[in-house]
């Protein structure tokens, strides 16, 4: 047997986690931020097919940023977790808190794990209750530790300066439009030059407290998703400032995200904001009833 | 025991140093969730009660709840499935108000007849399974992949049909690629039957297919077909005892689910309320139904 050389723990970890990090930083990143209608999950991502955010069960979603084949493999033992925990007892009891500390577990284990290479993922997993102060946002990092987050939260690539610009931006209650265009400013500034993200560049879903269905979890795509941006005028200092204008009206309505086919006429009636929200309320409907079968259905 | 599914991605094969990879979560494998579940704990599937049953052969002695009569029939655009609301237990009624429609996903549903407690744990099985696979693959199954799911379930159940604890569901569903309606029907070994028009299960089903037999129009819209279904649910009941009709005294009537592009709805009790009525109201007059012309 031969005795390897001593390496102290202090400095195995560090190794290993500068080796996860800067792996890590490379990707795009993924920002999770509520808005006054749920969570709202934005990522940069060129494939349509190869998801950085998904559905893991009826109030729960998934975002991830890092290497694919391990959160994939991840978000997959999520959904395994959640079904069977779903089916043996029942769908309330399925929560992020228990999937995130599973999730921590896990990673924990991973990282320290001698021998093994360490997972170059972060992930989060965020719960949307039935009020807004019920919504919970998890943080997970490669070591396993949580962090439970409150408005907004960075994965991925270069995390540290998305969140620096959201601090800025981010407010509370706004619209899904408005949170959307937030997020997506605050993405294409990650480096030294500002990149405006086209919606093909995005990959985008909400977990909509309105959804009348279970299953909370619904993508924004295509037509949906270009309308949603298109009130972005153009550059992101733009969005960011549209985000301000609509934070009153946001924080006094609340109403037109409920989903629900009355709500229409309600946010209608409220001409009375400036046009340029007003548009954004009718866009937000618009995106609404399209994801809305089921109330479609009961005309 | 059950704990065991509530951790933190738990598994039998914990290797060295608690090698997580190699935990029955983690592992990457199968996107059916029964088969995740038969490989995680068999004891979980509702064809395990075989085991405790023991190859005997002969019929249980229990008097467990029976669910009866379920119909379906395809309309322009849609289908349509209705069920009583009957469960019997030998010759007692278990129970007045017992759904046996259920929604299988958002495409489909599903209709049981049967023993209850089996098929009941069967549609919540199936259920799982068709959103499992959703969300592991991203995309849907086909409405002949989810038909053949079931098929497969009932397969895993021919031990205690055989002791006459059989289960024969109903299931149609919207094809989102030929966009029209469709009905599966099965056998209690796991054989599957594309049905045209209409179909229907349980024991008042005779009465009920040979109602629907002279109803059924291939241009009804949804408030016809749901008439005609009532209808036959009603002749159902007139003539098998195990099927209740519509309970006006305590307002229990038939549960009916439309699946069209738009996606699985049960039409709401108020809808429901006034066919039924109607359709009690016209019995008054002619006690048999409606009649149809002779050629």
């Amino acid at each position: 047997m031969t005795t390897p050389f001593y390496v102290s723990p202090e400095q195995l970890m560090k190794d290993r986690a500068d080796y996860v990090r800067k792996n890590i930083a490379r990707g795009g990143s993924v920002a999770v931020l509520n808005y006054d209608g749920g969570i709202l999950f934005v990522a940069e991502n060129r494939s349509r097919v190869l998801h950085k955010i998904s559905e893991i069960y009826d109030r729960v979603g998934f975002a991830a940023a890092g290497k694919y084949n391990e959160f994939e493999n991840l978000r997959q033992a999520g959904v395994r977790l959640a079904d069977t925990r779903g089916y043996l007892y029942d769908r309330r009891d399925v929560s992020a808190l228990g999937l995130a500390n599973a999730y921590a577990q896990t990673l924990g284990t991973i990282f320290s794990e001698a021998g093994g290479k360490p997972y170059e993922v972060e992930l989060i997993i965020a719960e949307v209750g039935d009020r807004a102060d019920q919504d919970q946002i998890y943080r997970l990092t490669y070591d396993g530790s949580v962090a439970d987050a409150h408005g907004f939260v960075v994965i991925g690539g270069a995390a540290d300066e998305v969140s620096r610009v959201l601090e800025g931006s981010y407010t509370e209650g706004a619209h899904l439009g408005a949170a959307l265009r937030t997020a997506v400013a605050a993405l294409g500034r990650d480096g030294t030059e500002t990149r405006e993200l086209a919606p093909t560049q995005l990959e985008v879903a909400v977990l909509d407290r309105g959804r009348q269905r279970d299953r909370k979890f619904r993508r924004l795509v295509g037509a949906q998703l270009a309308r949603l941006l298109a009130d972005e005028p153009g550059a992101d200092e733009a969005a960011i400032a549209d985000n301000g204008d609509g934070t009153g009206d946001g924080a006094t309505s609340g109403g037109p995200a409920a989903g629900d086919g009355g709500a229409e006429p309600a946010s209608s009636a409220k001409a009375g904001a400036p046009p340029e929200q007003g548009d954004i309320l009718d866009d937000i409907d618009d995106v609404l009833e399209d994801g809305d079968d089921e109330d479609g259905a009961r005309d | 025991m059950e704990g065991q599914g509530a951790g933190r991605f738990p598994g039998q094969s914990a290797g060295a140093g608690g090698g997580l990879m190699g935990s029955a979560f983690m592992q990457s494998g199968t996107s059916s969730f029964t088969e995740f579940l038969a490989a995680y704990n068999p004891e979980y599937l509702p064809g395990r009660r075989m085991a405790a049953l023991g190859a005997t052969g002969g019929a249980v002695p229990l008097d467990v709840r029976h669910g009866t009569t379920i119909v379906a029939l395809t309309f322009p655009g849609g289908v349509l499935m209705a069920g009583d609301r009957r469960a019997t237990a030998g010759n007692m009624i278990a129970q007045r108000d017992i759904e046996k429609v259920f929604p299988a996903d958002e495409y489909s549903v599903v209709g049981i007849a049967g023993t209850a407690g089996i098929a009941v744990e069967m549609v919540k099985l199936f259920q799982v399974e068709l959103e499992h696979y959703e969300k592991i693959e991203g995309v849907e199954l086909s409405l002949d992949g989810k038909a053949n799911r079931l098929a497969t379930m009932i397969r895993g159940n021919l031990g205690l049909a055989m002791q006459g604890l059989a289960v024969v569901p109903l299931f149609a569903g919207y094809d989102l690629e030929s966009g029209e309606g469709r009905i599966f029907s099965y056998d209690p070994v796991g054989g599957q039957y594309p049905e045209t028009n209409f179909h229907s299960v349980g024991s008042g089903s005779v009465f009920a297919r040979g109602a629907l037999k002279k109803l059924y129009r291939t241009d009804l819209d949804a408030t016809g077909a749901a008439t005609a279904a009532i209808q036959a649910l009603y002749d159902a009941a007139d003539d098998d005892s195990a099927t209740g009709g519509p309970d006006l005294t305590r307002k229990i009537y038939p549960v009916i689910a439309v699946v069209t592009e738009e996606g699985y709805r049960r039409l709401p009790e108020e809808e429901v309320s006034v066919l039924v009525h109607e359709i009690v109201e016209a019995r008054y007059g002619a006690p048999d139904g409606p009649k149809a012309p002779l050629r």
